[in-house]
């Protein structure tokens, strides 16, 4: 019987089986930020336990409230850079090298295809893009990664997500995951791994993948993934060169991962993109929906750029293809945190974070910040953002405020119009 | 064997979000303690208040489908846990909160839309009792109910170990 890429993975990584229907699984890569580790890290060190299974394999950021905005944030910080320093952990980032976690971890060529990854944070589903299984958990599981370098999951189930066609102009990946949550619901994929797959998939570029991945959790699914191939290989390679004679040695050696044609699928969904539009969320679930066009005139009062879903350079270039020679409207704040210091170099370099700024956008460093409400752009009660994150769940961007998902060249269109508006028209 | 079961707060909506049960800006707590005031506070739900008797009594959850989705934050499972609940029931769980509630050495406990119904219909005062070793759970209302459930063997073991780094550090 064939096996899923995810069986695969589960398979070469199998520690334990504490039941028929539950594995232990060794990591590759434990990934830690500053606000789900510190009390992981109090815990361990109250316990007596206060080590580390490999440093070489945790990778750690600050990167939800930085710079820290309070003392309770700077604890949270402390706690995290010293623990880092104590354990020896070299792949470690702080300010002046720090960005969104799930954007700058992928750049540092952390994750490889095959390889197993936790992070205390839900959308480590987005490392699934390089044919990786990556599930986000929380503090427990984090603490015993950190630990024993083991985390236990349910044997894997895999959705098959076909997706064909030809993607149109202003159209992206943020539209098409909204579109497959909008069918699947907000638990049409729970427990299940989401296997993006066809045409249009082979044809995104990485950050694309990314974008594609990273609200897998946002159907439920336990992690999206990508089948590994000359794209993936492409942009792993100054990382990898050393490891295979040339690029299509490392596209073969990657395809050993790959799904297997008689490989048994707990679903399969297929979505044709040729004639789909830009998607924009309405309401207090990502599964909530529509058409731009039927959201046409929606008023926003900031619009917000960045995350992990939609804060690289690719989502960059395409909001100021609307934002050049455009002012944006009176009564939007706009504000873009490119995701990485490199996303926001090479942006700088390309001309675009002058776009953003001679357009009437404020430019913050990188950080997840106001996709959760935290920091850098946090909505006043009634205020409606429209916002390149995942999340538009009740309070999420601040309380009583109401957050519209949808693309970085939607969310450009939004804030020139100062409402939501097709974007396509202003192409 | 720790008990389980308390007074029931009864939460009659699918999808209920961590954001909801703990809203982000209180993720810059240190401590579990620090978290109990916040409990439910985004909570979309018409009548529902945090502050009532009914959600500072409880030691029970009763929910619907999907309960727990989005972030993977366990304050969301903390924040029960400090307010003494530790149980919650519903029709489904979001996988990451699921897993929390058992790493933890809570219960979450999965039950079909019929019994759901019953228990929703059983009156505004409720008491549930767990019987984690016969699986069964008691229900007291306007009447008495006994439901019958299920745990994964392995997340059993991992209420009875305490939780996953109890189990995960004699085992691993």
């Amino acid at each position: 019987m064939g096996k899923t890429i995810a069986q695969k993975i589960f398979d070469a990584h199998l520690r334990d089986n504490p039941s028929p229907q539950n594995v232990v699984l060794d990591l590759d890569v434990v990934m830690c930020h500053e606000i789900t580790t510190p009390i992981a890290v109090t815990d361990l060190e109250a316990r007596g336990m206060d080590r580390v299974f490999d440093p070489d394999k945790i990778k750690v950021v600050i990167d939800h409230v930085t710079p820290s905005k309070d003392s309770k944030t700077a604890t949270q910080a402390k706690i995290l850079r010293d623990w880092a320093r104590r354990h020896k952990i070299k792949d470690f980032f702080d300010i002046g090298h720090n960005g969104v976690c799930h954007a700058l971890f992928p750049e540092k060529g952390f994750i490889r295809p095959g390889y197993t990854v936790i992070m205390g944070d839900s959308h480590t589903c987005t490392h699934g893009a390089f044919g990786a299984f990556a599930a986000g958990v929380g503090t427990t599981d984090l603490e015993v990664g950190i630990l024993k370098g083991v985390c236990s999951f349910r044997q894997p189930e895999t959705m098959r997500i076909n997706i064909t066609g030809t993607l149109p102009a202003g159209v992206y990946a943020k539209d098409v995951i909204l579109k497959i949550i909008k069918e699947l619901t907000v638990n049409g994929a729970t427990d299940k791994v989401m296997e993006f797959v066809g045409p249009v998939v082979d044809a995104m570029s990485m950050e694309s993948r990314m974008t594609l991945c990273n609200m897998a959790i946002e159907a439920g699914g336990t992690c999206g993934i990508c089948l590994p191939d000359q794209v993936t290989a492409e942009y792993l390679w100054p990382f990898i060169l050393g490891d295979y004679p040339n690029i299509e040695a490392a596209v073969t050696a990657f395809a050993k991962w790959h799904s297997d044609p008689d490989a048994i699928y707990a679903g399969e969904v297929t979505l044709d993109v040729s004639d789909l539009a830009p998607q924009v969320t309405f309401g207090y679930k990502p599964d909530e929906v529509k058409d731009v066009t039927g959201m046409e005139g929606t008023p926003v009062d900031q619009v917000y750029l960045g995350s992990c879903t939609n804060g690289r350079i690719e989502d960059l270039r395409e909001a100021a293809k609307i934002l050049k020679n455009h002012k944006i409207a009176d009564t939007v704040r706009g504000i873009l945190s490119p995701a990485t210091p490199a996303v926001y170099s090479q942006a700088l370099e390309e001309g675009i974070i002058k776009i953003f700024m001679d357009s009437g956008f404020c430019v913050t460093n990188p950080t997840c910040g106001a996709c959760l409400g935290m920091s850098n752009g946090v909505l006043a009660e009634g205020e409606i953002c429209a916002s390149t994150t995942n999340r538009n769940f009740n309070g999420r961007m601040g309380k009583g405020g109401i957050v519209h998902l949808m693309s970085p060249l939607s969310a450009a269109a939004a804030a020139v119009a100062g409402h939501i508006t097709d974007p396509r028209k202003m192409l | 064997m720790k008990e389980f079961g308390g007074p029931v707060l009864f939460l009659d909506r699918n999808d209920i979000n961590t954001d909801e049960i703990i809203p982000a800006k209180y993720l810059t707590e240190n401590t579990k303690m620090a978290l109990q005031p916040f409990m439910l506070e985004d909570l979309k739900l018409g009548g529902f208040d945090p502050a009532s008797s009914k959600a500072k009594e409880a030691g029970v959850i009763v929910t619907r489908a999907n309960f727990g989705c989005g972030s993977s934050r366990e304050h969301a499972v903390w924040v029960f846990e400090v307010n003494d609940i530790n149980v919650v029931i519903a029709e489904s769980f979001a996988r990451i909160f699921r897993q929390n509630m058992f790493n933890c050495g809570m219960l979450a406990i999965e039950l079909p839309k019929s019994d759901l119904d019953v228990l929703f219909a059983l009156g505004d005062t409720v008491t549930v009792a767990v019987d984690l070793e016969h699986g069964k759970l008691t229900a007291r209302g306007d009447r008495e109910v006994t439901f019958g459930f299920e745990l994964n063997l392995f997340d059993r073991e991992l209420v009875l170990a305490g939780g996953w780094l109890a189990y995960a550090d004699q085992k691993y």
